[in-house]
């Protein structure tokens, strides 16, 4: 049984090709989440600590990339940056985490304010430093509460990364895109390639909500 | 006595002048008073009358508005110069607090950490002591509190009475001068009253700590006080040694206040 819009010999044929894209998806996500996740940290505190003199241009930077897309964000980075980095991969990725920096800084924001005043006066009654008040007792803390968030946004960002077919890298998406160019099958990549990203996501935001219940 | 105080002949803790403003609420007016080395102040008067604020301000915890806090002789928040109201900047602010310990209402204890951990983290960041020192001496102080044993629990598995006596402890790591007591059995179940009121006497039994307390415990206050300070709307309306406050007061409120709480 082989119906006209679907051939095995097609998807076989396609399915080591997905795999090779996923490694390049799963590359950006896992090293997007971490310039997120340390990045993301250092502009939430800059805006709670640091002077307005410079807290306020940073402002104005995670507000200009939040409200505006990734795929442009995508081509004009790859646009500016491609005569100076050879890797689109890496425009790539940093775009990615960057993007995603401005939104884990609200994150982290939201954890750092959910940490008791009780813990700040603690703190203060021990004479505790700033910076050890900080790295010690706030951020330990407000970590704990940002985890199920991160995992959202890591999935998120997962998701995401087939918006680089707009500066030609090789992910899943461009992947199944070619494949479908070059032999005019396009069903059968683009739905494995469905299929991978839903195997991949499924399991892991199943994972978060464990994980949310255990912090609750 | 404590040897690093610059005026051994000043009181331990003066206020003069000192007023407290939140908004337009007026909190403590023009309050002048002092505690002299190894004394016990106790604070009582009805909610709203200060009493907190004024441990929290020993503590900076909050910023005075007016006047001077001086403690050991050394202005604590604002320094005097030239006729001018000039702040005293964190580092050294810090410096006069570390010889100041605070145990608060809900004991406040780092969730993130084990009860040691919560008792060596300012013996270690802050005094310099080694870790290995500093366990030592948490290992002694939570002996003392009757916690030994529960050294290497999680603050949450542990009885509010349980997390109190941790915190004691915490602020004694300090090696502190001064000890504010912050309503510190409010929070507890009545049956676990017993067992904080029970450290802290022996803590004022054998040590020249000076404390300023803030209770409605009035028979622990009795005890350990050597004097009583009544507090209404910010000011202080009767002083005494707590006998005489708690057997013949002479002001009307705290006799109002004494008769509604015992």
């Amino acid at each position: 049984m082989n119906p006209s819009w679907w051939d095995w010999d097609h998807a076989f044929a396609v399915f080591p090709l997905l795999l090779e894209g996923f490694k390049i998806t799963l590359l950006a996500t896992v090293l997007g989440t971490l310039i997120a996740v340390v990045l993301g940290l250092v502009v939430a505190i800059i805006r709670r600590i640091a002077p307005g003199i410079i807290r306020t241009p940073v402002t104005w930077v995670v507000e200009f990339i939040r409200m505006t897309p990734l795929v442009v964000q995508l081509v004009f980075a790859n646009l500016v940056l491609s005569p100076y980095i050879d890797s689109t991969l890496a425009i790539g990725i940093w775009v990615l985490g960057i993007h995603y920096t401005t939104y884990m800084a609200e994150v982290y924001r939201a954890g750092i304010d959910s940490v008791a005043k009780g813990q700040w006066e603690a703190a203060t009654a021990l004479s505790l430093p700033q910076s050890r008040t900080w790295r010690a007792v706030v951020i330990p803390q407000a970590i704990r509460n940002t985890l199920p968030a991160l995992g959202n946004y890591a999935i998120s960002m997962f998701k995401e990364t087939p918006f680089f077919v707009v500066i030609y890298i090789p992910e899943m998406v461009r992947v199944a895109q070619t494949y479908g160019g070059d032999t005019f099958r396009y069903t059968e990549s683009i739905t494995l390639a469905g299929l991978i990203f839903l195997a991949a996501s499924y399991p892991t935001s199943l994972l978060i909500r464990r994980l949310e219940k255990k912090l609750a | 006595m404590p040897e690093n105080t610059a005026h051994p002949e000043s009181p331990h803790i003066e206020f003069r002048d000192v007023v407290k403003r939140f908004g337009d609420n007026t909190v403590l007016n023009d309050l002048n008073f002092t505690v002299s080395k190894g004394e016990r102040v106790t604070l009582i008067g009805p909610s709203g009358s200060g009493k907190t604020t004024i441990l929290r301000l020993v503590m900076t915890l909050e910023e005075l508005t007016g006047g001077y806090i001086h403690v050991g002789g050394e202005p604590l928040q604002y320094d005097e110069k030239g006729g001018k109201r000039l702040r005293v900047d964190d580092k050294q602010r810090r410096r006069t607090t570390t010889q100041i310990g605070m145990v608060f209402q809900h004991f406040n204890l780092f969730p993130n950490m084990s009860v040691l951990e919560n008792i060596i983290e300012a013996p270690v960041h802050v005094m310099g002591l080694s870790k290995a020192e500093a366990v030592t001496k948490a290992e002694g102080l939570l002996e003392k509190v009757g916690m030994g044993e529960k050294r290497d629990f999680n603050p949450s598995q542990l009885s509010g009475g349980q997390q109190q006596r941790v915190a004691i402890a915490r602020a004694l790591a300090m090696d502190p001068e001064i000890l504010l007591l912050d309503e510190v059995t409010s929070a507890l179940d009545p049956e676990l009253v017993g067992e904080v009121l029970g450290v802290l006497k022996d803590i004022a039994a054998e040590t020249d700590i000076s404390m300023l307390i803030v209770t409605h415990e009035m028979q622990f206050a009795k005890e350990v006080s050597d004097r009583v300070m009544m507090f209404d709307q910010g000011s202080i309306v009767e002083e005494g040694k707590p006998d005489l406050i708690f057997s013949e007061p002479e002001n009307q409120r705290t006799r109002d206040f004494l008769r509604a709480v015992l």
